[in-house]
């Protein structure tokens, strides 16, 4: 061996050393949230660099995410320490593959929540990690259009489609965005906002009369929707570039729009149908693979997390809003308190009729949605008869619902065993 | 070293690598498409067979192969004898032809997008031009045959370089004899193309074909990107198997249909342009 290759042999043992000795004192936040540059970098320099650890926070697509923690589940071990998703994300895992986290001490202000959180065991499997819902968000150009006697607070379906009628006719293109493209958060819509307001329920009632109207309700709306909605994924653009005047979205999906041009734009709760104002929550966790590296840096994380400072600080950076009671102070972005004001109206309001996320479907939550999004596609995009269709998709939403056993959620009745398709 | 052996050892690495990393996945694929927690069934073959949507993406996947293959056949062989019959500036016309070649699918998708779109080039241009009054949605479900075309022609920007490259190649293999000769007997240059360059050609059409039929069977991104939700195809149906339903067995099961579909056409292909043994050149 001469000089050179020793010389070269010592330094590499050196780098590989190296990168272990950083990789381990690493906490490698995985996660689903906070996806778009700015919030992931946001994330890293206004809410993670106050932990005590180096954390290296790493937000990807929902399938990468599956995918490589699956790899390290099977391989009984792994470089990922804390999870960061969707309550949907978790209720698609194996409970068995989380540590269970209530030794932490650490929960959600709400019951509801922290229950989902057990996904469907005894014990915390995933703490509450942030909030956010969906909402409506109008261009200030279209307030004049608004129906006689309609207050923007309360609206009613019917309402909202003389609206976006009254824009259509007025500007002579149909104005209303809807998130119906293949990233976009339709299926939501159908799910916590339609049916609940048209039928007061989603599982129970899927192929109801009462369906059929809401169906009906929808493709009135729709006639008065860009078209080009089967592209649209996130609202805020279609807001910003003037393609859509009144739209439905997530409330981070919307933030955009408010931060950049707060005067422009006002935010509304969603419209309330025959049965009350239906609306949904969406919910992100926090939770620990079984195959974390370091358990304590992962615990301490994960209560660190909830801290109401570091909420505050996530609030800002990610616009999901906090789990825990916390103290609003006033210099808030105008996305939050936009967001924010609509959200308490909606929820305060006497015709609330809160949905929760679907629960206990497991890996068939993607099927599940499949079922709204295809009945829209039919039933909207092809125009086929509602009746039919919707006679169709109960079979598949049946079967999945038998499949996975999942109790009915509200606001559907409970049920005992799985939720029926009535 | 022995070199009786040589050429083995020069081809283990290859060998050793695609044993590793295409036929053991590939058997782990099938395994998965063939077996659910009960055991060997066919199953994950019924469920995506029997999803409404299959037949429309498979017609799609078909009808977009059969409008684009032949096209870029054409296009190709009239690029490539153009290519060949120049005397300057030959490489750097061929440099700028294959350029679509380096720019990924996704990328291709996106740039015609650029185009269609409400807001895009060709709207600006026509109202520019005074043909329309305010931007038209050319992309729309409205419009399942602007998508349609706009898919197509985003294919046959992108794809069509690389049977240019392989046909390129061919036709500088044709000894040039033939042609002095068909010349001296006063061949017409139709004649010199169909009764010389199209026979001799055959292997490297065979190639080309092979190669592009199959890419046309995983049109994946520029659909994406063009056509969203509104133009399934097979490519795209497994993967909202794989990673929106998280159903790796059905998403499997699509994948040896699209790679049974793919083993069906190369067998015609290469049935169809055999070159007869002792015929080549």
């Amino acid at each position: 061996m001469t000089l050179h290759s020793k010389l070269f042999g010592a330094a590499s043992g050196l780098v590989v050393a190296c990168t272990a000795f950083a990789a381990q004192a690493d906490v490698l936040f995985w996660s689903t949230q906070a996806k778009p540059v700015e919030e992931a970098q946001a994330m890293r320099d206004q809410v993670l660099a106050g932990f005590a650890d180096v954390v290296d926070y790493q937000p990807n697509d929902g399938g990468p995410w599956i995918t490589r923690l699956e790899a390290e589940l099977q391989a009984g071990e792994g470089s990922i320490g804390v999870l960061g998703a969707l309550h949907g994300d978790f209720s698609a895992m194996n409970p068995d593959d989380l540590m269970d986290l209530d030794e932490l001490g650490v929960s959600a202000a709400s019951d509801t929540f922290n229950s989902l959180g057990m996904l469907g065991t005894d014990s915390v499997q995933y703490v509450p990690w942030m909030q956010a819902s969906y909402i409506m968000a109008a261009n200030v150009e279209a307030l004049p259009y608004l129906p006689e006697g309609a207050d923007i607070n309360a609206l009613s379906y019917d309402e909202l489609i003389a609206w976006t009628a009254n824009v259509h006719e007025a500007q002579g293109r149909p104005l209303f965005g809807f998130p119906a493209g293949p990233n976009g958060l339709a299926h939501r819509f159908f799910q916590g906002y339609l049916y609940p307001s048209y039928t007061d329920g989603v599982v129970r009632t899927f192929a109801s009369d009462e369906a059929v109207g809401a169906w009906e309700a929808f493709r009135e709306l729709w006639s008065h929707t860009n078209p080009a909605s089967t592209n649209f994924n996130i609202l805020q653009e279609q807001l910003l570039s003037g393609d859509a005047w009144i739209v439905f979205d997530h409330t981070s999906r919307l933030a955009q729009a408010f931060n950049d041009r707060p005067e422009d734009f006002v935010a509304f709760p969603a419209p309330a149908g025959p049965t009350g104002r239906g609306f949904m929550p969406v919910l992100a966790g926090v939770a620990i693979p079984r195959t974390a590296p370091d358990m304590e840096a992962a615990q301490a994380l994960i209560a660190y997390m909830l801290e109401p400072e570091t909420q505050l600080a996530t609030l800002r950076a990610t616009n999901f809003f906090p789990v825990v009671d916390v103290e609003f102070p006033d210099d808030l972005p105008p996305s939050v308190r936009a967001a924010g004001a609509a959200v308490a109206t909606m929820s305060a309001s006497p015709d609330a009729n809160p949905g929760l996320l679907p629960a206990g479907l497991g890996a068939r939550g993607g099927d599940f949605n499949r079922v709204f999004v295809d009945a829209f596609h039919r039933i909207v995009l092809a125009n086929q008869d509602i009746r039919t269709v919707l006679d169709d998709q109960a079979e598949t939403l049946a079967a999945i619902m038998e499949d996975t056993g999942a109790p009915c959620w509200a606001p559907d009745a409970p049920s005992e065993g799985a939720c029926p398709v009535e | 070293m022995n070199p009786r052996i040589l050429p083995y050892v020069l081809i283990l690495p290859v060998t050793v690598f695609l044993c590793m990393f295409f036929l053991y996945p590939f058997v782990l694929v099938a395994q998965q498409a063939f077996s659910t927690e009960t055991g060997f069934s066919l199953d994950n073959f019924r469920e995506v067979v029997d999803y409404w949507r299959f037949p429309i993406s498979l017609q799609n996947t078909l009808l977009l192969a059969a409008a684009v293959v032949p096209f870029q056949v054409g296009l190709a062989l009239l690029m490539a004898t153009m290519v060949n019959r120049m005397k300057r500036g030959r490489d750097m016309i061929l440099y700028i032809w294959t350029i679509p070649l380096g720019i990924s699918d996704l990328a291709a998708g996106i740039i015609w997008l650029a185009i269609f779109d409400q807001s895009g080039f060709l709207n600006s241009m026509m109202n520019g031009l005074g043909v329309i009054d305010q931007p038209v949605n050319l992309l729309s479900y409205q419009n399942p045959g602007m998508v349609f075309l706009a898919i197509a022609l985003a294919e046959i920007w992108r794809a069509t370089a690389i049977m240019l490259v392989i046909l390129v190649a061919g036709i500088g293999l044709i000894p040039k004899e033939y042609y002095e000769a068909a010349e001296v007997f006063g061949a017409s240059p139709w004649k010199r193309f169909s009764r010389i360059t199209l026979p001799l050609l055959r292997p490297s059409l065979q190639t080309a074909l092979v190669l592009r039929v199959i890419l046309a069977f995983e049109i994946f991104a520029v659909v994406a990107a063009l056509g969203g939700t509104l133009f399934p195809v097979l490519m795209g149906e497994t993967y909202a198997y794989q990673f929106d339903l998280r159903n790796g067995g059905a998403a499997a099961a699509m994948a040896l249909i699209i790679l049974a579909i793919s083993i069906g056409f190369t067998l015609i292909i290469l049935r169809a342009l055999r070159v007869p043994k002792g015929a080549s050149i």
